[in-house]
Formats: structure tokens, C-alpha cells, sequence
């Protein structure tokens, strides 16, 4: 079976449950396509673990026990823990440290009879927007390979999209699934906040990590989203007590009559001409379909960026604050006293970029600046989701892009954080306010590099997103398009 | 009413107690409280501070904030937020501690007690919720330290008072008083070696009418009789320092048992700057008034609200009700002796008295007598139906104690029952009135002592089994 590889997630598990492949075939194919690393996407991979799963898999096929994704691969990004592979968050700080548990997330995807690859690349500790921070290389576009390929779950889509595996887990702190699956033209969604546990997550900013699904289709999203989410309180104080869903029973609804808000301070004077003509281009055709356009304002979208950068970091920096020395992961060598052994440790191991959100953090918390920078950045918070809800009465859902520009080139913009920054400006609204977002791809650019288009909906109103991303996939075929360099 | 100086100073005193609330397992994971086991195996990835690992809270530790509070008649806050607090040290697993910070769980209340015959009442601030650290091993390892987590997450309540004292005494009634709500209502074992219930003490001296001093904080009080120490020499310290024109500086002492003195640990200058925010991995805690009221429902009846009770309920004075309420096992043995014998009253005295002096005396809890209540019960209840003196009760109380037994077959056994046969007792009395015709001309004669002097031989020829009560009545009859 040639294009073995090239089968989605559906078609993976029908195939597999008919028994026209075996699972050990499935995942024999993608070990052998991750083999030399291509574009560094991952960080672990051990042949031995996933043929054993997929034997399992098998097994239980034969035995009529299967999962509803049973033997179909899967690879998580770093950020999650895993028994059976190392866990680094893309950090030398926790350089070989393997976790005694599974994260809830990986452990479900698991129970769903799902087979794992391995380890994805990232920026370190989640932090960045191009995978340039990733203490173990630098992710490329399979598109092009001299550019990033977005992140912070750069590895994730880059796997996705040049074959590596079907399908991936990502993070989304800020748009760390959505900015890369719209660079690497693969579709993602990062779920209300509080739908999939954190339990296991490696946190970066725990009042805005949210983990999710990162594949070719909104129909592998959708049963790949169902598989992940549901309620784990006893682990995640945070987890929403809502119950388990079936994310695909919509899919097939028709657009009629869905009013999509269009907010202007998206398409404003920052967004590439490129961009603007490919997501112009999707809306016509959502409008085809039937949906109307609403014009709507969010008019705090500029503020999400500062208030994004003070309140991530504070959180980060504290999260941060267990990677000391002391128990696991990197301990300098050589030093005087405690205090020695702190900083050394610290300063040898963290990145640049954690570094700075340390910093950023200690301070937007320090005495006498608290109330400035931490406590306002909350009080806007609560005015952007209070935006949302506004616009929500006049719309069922928010499209525009994902981020303002396609995918730089590698080093661009390395040297410059606020560059990177900025260009989250599309993806932090949602963060900030905990909504489900998706990313989809509707095209390509002027430098034949993907454009992602983003759909944000009010909170538990993931199947709507799916839904009209999937009605947008049925007419289009963006999302089947394949890399150039990929066979 | 006036405070009492020392040296013409006013002392201000004020408190923060860690209390160890006695839930099984630990404030935010499942891991075991239980003290004393091998050093980290108690410690599960989430007190570990694993990367994933997320705290949850555990609501035992909540319903017995909701007791205290309610105990204290405080403020149960009906939303609380969870903070952290920021710092490095190697027994601080996640480099923050999870605490309360802004809007604590308890607001309010106070602890009222007697200083003497004097009601004092102590104003409560606030008391929160937090985690505990591990410990730092010095001592066993060569240059090197080791850390022990199987502390790490106990959960703790810290309980902050207003700076309401005024002398040492005053400090030390408070944290007995404190310790006896504690144990009473069972949120904390009060086990003051193991550091279940430890004290700060936060100590000011100032010239009466001047405004506060400034407060030095005395760490890690761990027993009433140290608390008194450290805090007196506090107290003289700072008036010292004064005294020879030198200021205060607000610091942080740690008191030496061996020398006691305290030494200063650290001062204002070096304090930490907490980087306190509200913990994202926590949502607000929120409970509500049915919870609230669920709980209320569920306690165990205060000290003061049983002391109240005994009065009405048994029309005990007011000292034997407060004293009978000292501890729950206390006023358990006394209910349990009155249910045995409807006498209260000569229950409560027994308790006091007899059973009091021999429970010091063998240095043993009320927990392990080896009298019983019911057996004392009825012991007094021979004394109220007059088969036996109070006497001879003494004399059955030695027997139970020392060999145990039935009140019954020891009076039976030793011959103490009372001659309570009229018959018998008229001619005894004939008899020693006849053979001391001058004692009773002498009472004829007006001298009510002169009776004294018959009602002994009377006694002595019963061979102490006469009912003193009875001889004097049949005496008046027959002298009158």
C-alpha cells in the first residue's frame, strides 16, 4: 500500500478495524519515514515501544476489543509526559528526564487504542511562535525547508504535514496549534479551556495551556478531540466538569443561515496583502455555502498582546520555578553554595527565551509593580472575553486569520522577541478569553507557503467550529495538498 | 482594666499558630500525612512537583477550616483564593508555596478564656489555608544536605490573631486556650513535639499610650513552658535595647532552649519579595452556606456551649462546668459517671477532687484510667443511698484503682457499709451517754462542741460504720 502514509486518521481506523492493514504494517510505514529526522520534528522515537503497542492494537483488533482508533499512530508533542518515552519540553533542563506517569491526554489517546510514534519537537517550554527555541535544533517547514514552521508546536506540524504521522498532539498557550498548523497547511483546534486536562502538560501558563488535535482534517480533529477531552477532576482542579462528547456528530450539518462574524480589527493594516486575498477568497466560499458575514468589533485585540505578555509570564515564571537542581533534570556541575547551585543550574540550562519570560515575570510580580502591570493585564482579560460575548450576540462564530503573515524565513526574526510577539496578535483574543479556536488551511501565499484561516466559537462550541471547517473541506481541497519535497 | 507593665512598658503581643489539620491525606494530592515514616515515602509526584502534576484540593482540609471558623465565630468567606508564594529552597518542591493570601477562608472571630479570675478575649485576624514544606536534613550528611518531602503538602491552618495581649501569661492562656479548641473540635491532633500546633509569636514593647512598637517575630514555638521563656526574654531584651537608646529593628528570632535567648535570624532588610499572585491551577474556592450549615451540623458541641449546658442541664457552678470542660474526654467521664449515678453535683467533686489528685499524682490522661466512669458512678451512687461514708468511698475508690474490682463486693469484702439499723445504733448511743455523763451535761449546758466529744467514741464503737448524719440526728433527739 504506496500512499499508506498519506491516509487520514478515518481512513487509518477503517482500514485497520476492517483488517485490510495490520496496525504493526501502519506504524512499520511512518518508523520508517521518521527515520533520519526530517526537518528535526522529533525528539524521541523507540521502534520497540510503538511495534509493542501496535501488536496490542493488533490483538485486540482480532479479539474484537478494539478501540475506536486502535492501531491508528499518533506522536505527542514534548510537552506532554510519557512513561515510555523521554520528557524535555524542548529544554536541556530536563534533558532525559522520563515521567513515572502518562499525561491524562496521552493515557486517553491510548485507551482510544491509538499507537505512539514518539516525541515532537517544540519550543522550549511551549515559548515561542517559530520553533527556534527548542534547545535540540530548530523544526523546518516541510513546505520550505529554510523556514520555521511556526509554533510552539512546530514538531507537530511539520510531523503532520510531511507524513510523518497522521495525526499529533499540540499545545495552545498562546496559538501554539493553530499559528503552526496555518504555517505548515494543517488543520488544528485548541478546544475551550478546561476541555482536555492538563494533568501531565509540562505547564507553561496554566490559566491559558490547552491542549489539542493537530491533523490533515476537521474530521481527524474531530474524532481525535473526542478521544482527548473530558472531564479529570481528580487530577486538574481546572478541568471542566462537563461530559465526554462525540465532536463529529455535526459535521455534516449545512451552512445555511450560519452567521460568521468577521472582526475588522483583524483585517487591518498589519495583515500581509497575501493573507488577506486567501482568507477573502474562504469566506466567498463560505458565504457559497450558505453562511452570511457578519461585521463585528473586538476591539481590545491590540491590548490581548501586552496583557498576553505580562500575564503568561508571571505564570511561567513561577511554573518555572520547580526546575531548581534539586530533584530531576540538570544540576551544574561545579558549585560554591546553595545560591551557586541555583543560578548556575538555572542559567545553563534555560534558553534564552525562558529566560526572558522569567525575567519579565518576576518582575511584572515584584512588590510595588504587581498592581500595574499584573492586576490591570487581568482586569483587561476579563474585558476581552467580555468583547467576545458581545460579539457572540450578533454572530455564531469568528473567522479570520491566523496570523498576519505566511511562515519567515528561519532567523528573521530570532533576534527580535517583539517581532515574534507581535505576530501573535490574531491567536492571543481567544487564549485570553479561553475560547475554542481552529486553524484550517485555505491556500497559499505569494512565497507558496500556507495560509490558515482561524475559527474561534464560544465556549463548548467545538462542534460548530468542526462543523463548518469540515463543510469548508468537503468543497475544498487545500488541506489534501501535499509538500512539494514530501513523496 | 489595666495592662500590667514591665518596667513601665506595655508589652504587645500577638500571634500566627501553624496548625496540622488531621486530614489522612495531604492539602493537594493523595499522598499519606501520617508522622514519622521513612524519609520521601509519603511523597507522591504531585508533592514531588513532578512536571504535569497539578494540585487538587482535598476538601477534608476545607471542613475543618469551616470548623474553626465556626468554633470562633468567624467569618467563613463564601469565596477564597488560593496564592503562591514565591521562593527558592531545596524542601520547597514546586519553588512556591500554595497559601492563602488576599482573601483568606476565615475571617475574623476570637478566642475568649480566664487569665485568673479575668475574661480576656483575643481578636482573630484571619486564618488560611496552605501547604507545609518538606525538611532539610543537616545533620547526617557530610557536607551535604538532605531533604526529606514526606512533609511536603501536609496541610496547615495558620491561624492570626490581632496584637491583643499584653504579657506573657496572657500569650500562653491564649495558645492553651487556642490548642484545647483545636483538639476539641479534632481538626488537629495537637501533638506540640511533632510540630502539629506551632506558635509565632510577634512581640512589641511600647510606653503605655505610645503607638505600637516595633514587633519582633519569635519563630517556631513549640511548647507552652519555651513560649513563656522566650517570650519574657524577649520582652526584657527589647526594653534593654530601648533603655539604652537604641530602636528596634523589625527582625525574625529564633529562640534556644539551651541558652534562653533568642537570636535574631534575619532581619526586615533581607526579606524576600514573595512575588504572591493567585495560583491558576486553583480555581477560587467557593462554599457555600448549605455546606457551611452540613458541617455546622456535624461538629461536635463546643467547650463553651457544653460548659453553658452543665449549668443549666445539671446546676453545676460555673467553675465546675469550665473545669469539667477543659478537655472532651473530661467532660465525657463526667457525663458518663452522672448517667451511672444522677448525682452531678457529687460527680463533679469526685472528678475534681479525688479522681484529679490520683490522675497527677500517677501522671495518667483521663484517657487511662483504671477507674472507670461507671464505676465511679457507682461508687457515688453508695455514697447518695447512704450504704457507705464518704469515708469509706475513699477507701473503695483506693481498691478500684489499684486492683480494680465491683463497688459492691469491695464494701461487701471490706465491711464498709454503714450500720444504718436504728436498733443497733440507740443502744450504742445509750451506752457512750451513759459512760459520758459530763460531755453531756455540758451540751445541756449550752456547749454545742460537747457533742463533738460523743459522736467520736459513738463512731469508734460502730467501728466507723455508723452514719455520721444519722448519729447526730438520733443524738439531738435524745440529748434535746
Amino acid at each position: 500500500m504506496a500512499d499508506l502514509h498519506n491516509k487520514s486518521v478515518a481512513q487509518l481506523a477503517a482500514m485497520l478495524k476492517h483488517k485490510e492493514v495490520s496496525a504493526v504494517e501502519v506504524a512499520t510505514r511512518f518508523l520508517a519515514r521518521i527515520g533520519g529526522n526530517p526537518h528535526t520534528a522529533f525528539l524521541d522515537v523507540n521502534s520497540e515501544v510503538t511495534l509493542a503497542q501496535a501488536r496490542a492494537s493488533d490483538e485486540k483488533i482480532a479479539a474484537g476489543t478494539a478501540g475506536p482508533l486502535e492501531g491508528v499512530p499518533i506522536a505527542h508533542k514534548d510537552i506532554f509526559v510519557t512513561k515510555d518515552f523521554a520528557t524535555t519540553a524542548g529544554s536541556k533542563i530536563l534533558k532525559n528526564y522520563r515521567s513515572p506517569f502518562d499525561a491524562t491526554v496521552v493515557a486517553r489517546l491510548r485507551d482510544a487504542g491509538m499507537v505512539t510514534l514518539g516525541k515532537l519537537n517544540c519550543d522550549e517550554f511551549a515559548m515561542g511562535s517559530a520553533n527556534e527555541n527548542s534547545a535540540y535544533g530548530a523544526v523546518t517547514n516541510p513546505w520550505d525547508t529554510t523556514r520555521i514552521p511556526g509554533g510552539s508546536s512546530g514538531g507537530s506540524a511539520a510531523a503532520v504535514a510531511a507524513r510523518l504521522t497522521p495525526a499529533a498532539t499540540g499545545t495552545d498557550t498562546g496559538g501554539s496549534i493553530r499559528q503552526p498548523a496555518a504555517f505548515c497547511g494543517i488543520t488544528g483546534i485548541k478546544p475551550t479551556y478546561g476541555r482536555a486536562s492538563r494533568y501531565g502538560m509540562v505547564a507553561f501558563a496554566s490559566s491559558l495551556d490547552q491542549a489539542g488535535p493537530m491533523a490533515r482534517s476537521a474530521e481527524d480533529c474531530a474524532l481525535l478531540l473526542s478521544a482527548m477531552c473530558g472531564p479529570d477532576l481528580d487530577r486538574d482542579s481546572t478541568s471542566l466538569n462537563v461530559a465526554k462528547e462525540d465532536f463529529s456528530r455535526t459535521l455534516t450539518q449545512p451552512l445555511q443561515g450560519l452567521r460568521v462574524g468577521i472582526p475588522n480589527e483583524f483585517f487591518g493594516q498589519g495583515l500581509a496583502d497575501d493573507v488577506r486575498s486567501a482568507i477573502d477568497t474562504a469566506l466567498k466560499q463560505l458565504q457559497a455555502q450558505g453562511a452570511k458575514l457578519v461585521p463585528i468589533a473586538l476591539p481590545r485585540t491590540e491590548l490581548s498582546i501586552p496583557v498576553y505578555y505580562i500575564i503568561a509570564p508571571a505564570e511561567a515564571s513561577s511554573n518555572l520555578s520547580r526546575f531548581d537542581g534539586v530533584k530531576f533534570g540538570h544540576r551544574a556541575k561545579d558549585f560554591a553554595d546553595l545560591a551557586s547551585m541555583y543560578e548556575k543550574t538555572r542559567s545553563e540550562a534555560f534558553g534564552e527565551e525562558a529566560k526572558r519570560r522569567i525575567m519579565i515575570g518576576a518582575y511584572v510580580l515584584s512588590h510595588g509593580y504587581y498592581d500595574a502591570y499584573y492586576l490591570q493585564a487581568q482586569k483587561i482579560r476579563r474585558m476581552i472575553a467580555d468583547d467576545f460575548q458581545q460579539a457572540f450576540d450578533q454572530c455564531d462564530m469568528i473567522a479570520g486569520p491566523v496570523a498576519p503573515t505566511t511562515a519567515w524565513k528561519l532567523g528573521d526574526k530570532s533576534d527580535d522577541p517583539l517581532a515574534n510577539y507581535l505576530a501573535d496578535i490574531f491567536t492571543l483574543p481567544a487564549s485570553l478569553a479561553g475560547l475554542p479556536g481552529m486553524s484550517l488551511p485555505v491556500g497559499f501565499g505569494e512565497s507558496g507557503m500556507p495560509v490558515g484561516m482561524q475559527l474561534i466559537g464560544n465556549y463548548l462550541q467545538e462542534t460548530k467550529l468542526l462543523n463548518v471547517a469540515h463543510q469548508y473541506q468537503l468543497h475544498t481541497d487545500h488541506h489534501l495538498k501535499t509538500p512539494g519535497g514530501v513523496a | 482594666m489595666n495592662s500590667p507593665l514591665v518596667h513601665g512598658y506595655e508589652v504587645v503581643i500577638g500571634f500566627e499558630t501553624h496548625a496540622q489539620l488531621s486530614t489522612k491525606s495531604k492539602i493537594f494530592s493523595r499522598a499519606s500525612t501520617a508522622f514519622g515514616a521513612e524519609p520521601n515515602t509519603q511523597a507522591c509526584a504531585v508533592d514531588l512537583a513532578l512536571p504535569g502534576t497539578l494540585p487538587v484540593m482535598n476538601k477534608g482540609a476545607v471542613e475543618r477550616a469551616i470548623e474553626l471558623g465556626l468554633a470562633l465565630g468567624s467569618h467563613i468567606a463564601e469565596r477564597s483564593v488560593f496564592a503562591r508564594k514565591n521562593y527558592f529552597y531545596p524542601d520547597l518542591p514546586k519553588g512556591y508555596q500554595i497559601s492563602q493570601f488576599e482573601i483568606p477562608v476565615v475571617q475574623g472571630g476570637a478566642v475568649s478564656f480566664f487569665l485568673g479570675d479575668e475574661k480576656k478575649t483575643v481578636r482573630l485576624v484571619r486564618a488560611h489555608l496552605e501547604e507545609d514544606a518538606g525538611k532539610s536534613l543537616h545533620e547526617d550528611f557530610i557536607g551535604q544536605s538532605g531533604i526529606d518531602l514526606n512533609r511536603a503538602g501536609t496541610p496547615l491552618l495558620e491561624i492570626v490573631t490581632e496584637p491583643d495581649m499584653r504579657s506573657s501569661e496572657e500569650a500562653v492562656a491564649y495558645a492553651k486556650e487556642l490548642h484545647k479548641i483545636v483538639t476539641w473540635i479534632g481538626i488537629c491532633d495537637g501533638n506540640m513535639q511533632e510540630g502539629s500546633f506551632r506558635c509565632d509569636a510577634n512581640v512589641s514593647v511600647r510606653k503605655p499610650g505610645a503607638p505600637l512598637g516595633t514587633r519582633r517575630e519569635i519563630k517556631n514555638l513549640n511548647s507552652f513552658k519555651f513560649m513563656q521563656q522566650a517570650i519574657d526574654y524577649e520582652v526584657r531584651w527589647q526594653i534593654e535595647q530601648i533603655e539604652d537608646g537604641r530602636a528596634i529593628q523589625q527582625a525574625t528570632v529564633l529562640f534556644n532552649p539551651d541558652t534562653g535567648e533568642t537570636r535574631a535570624m534575619r532581619t526586615k532588610e533581607d526579606a524576600a519579595d514573595y512575588r504572591y499572585f493567585p495560583d491558576p491551577d486553583l480555581p477560587p474556592l467557593v462554599i457555600s452556606r448549605e455546606w457551611v450549615e452540613r458541617v455546622r451540623s456535624e461538629m461536635a458541641e463546643l467547650p463553651r456551649v457544653m460548659a453553658e449546658r452543665f449549668v443549666t442541664q445539671y446546676g453545676l457552678p460555673e467553675y465546675d462546668a469550665s473545669t469539667l470542660t477543659q478537655s472532651k474526654a473530661m467532660a465525657a467521664y463526667f457525663e458518663e459517671t452522672v448517667k451511672a449515678c444522677r448525682q452531678a453535683k457529687l460527680a463533679s467533686n469526685w472528678i475534681m477532687g479525688e479522681l484529679s489528685r490520683r490522675m497527677n499524682a500517677d501522671g495518667l490522661g483521663i484517657e487511662h484510667l483504671p477507674v472507670k466512669a461507671a464505676q465511679l458512678g457507682a461508687l457515688i451512687q453508695r455514697i447518695a443511698d447512704d450504704t457507705i461514708s464518704n469515708n469509706a468511698a475513699k477507701q473503695v475508690f483506693d481498691a478500684l484503682w489499684n486492683d480494680n474490682g465491683e463497688v459492691d463486693a469491695i464494701i461487701e469484702a471490706k465491711g464498709l457499709k454503714q450500720m444504718n439499723d436504728t436498733g443497733a445504733l440507740e443502744a450504742i448511743i445509750d451506752e457512750v451517754l451513759a459512760a459520758n455523763p459530763k460531755n453531756v451535761e455540758e451540751f445541756k449546758a449550752g456547749n454545742a462542741k460537747a457533742l463533738n466529744g460523743l459522736v467520736g467514741p459513738i463512731m469508734k464503737a460502730s467501728k466507723g460504720k455508723a452514719n455520721p448524719a444519722q448519729v447526730n440526728a438520733l443524738l439531738l433527739k435524745k440529748l434535746g
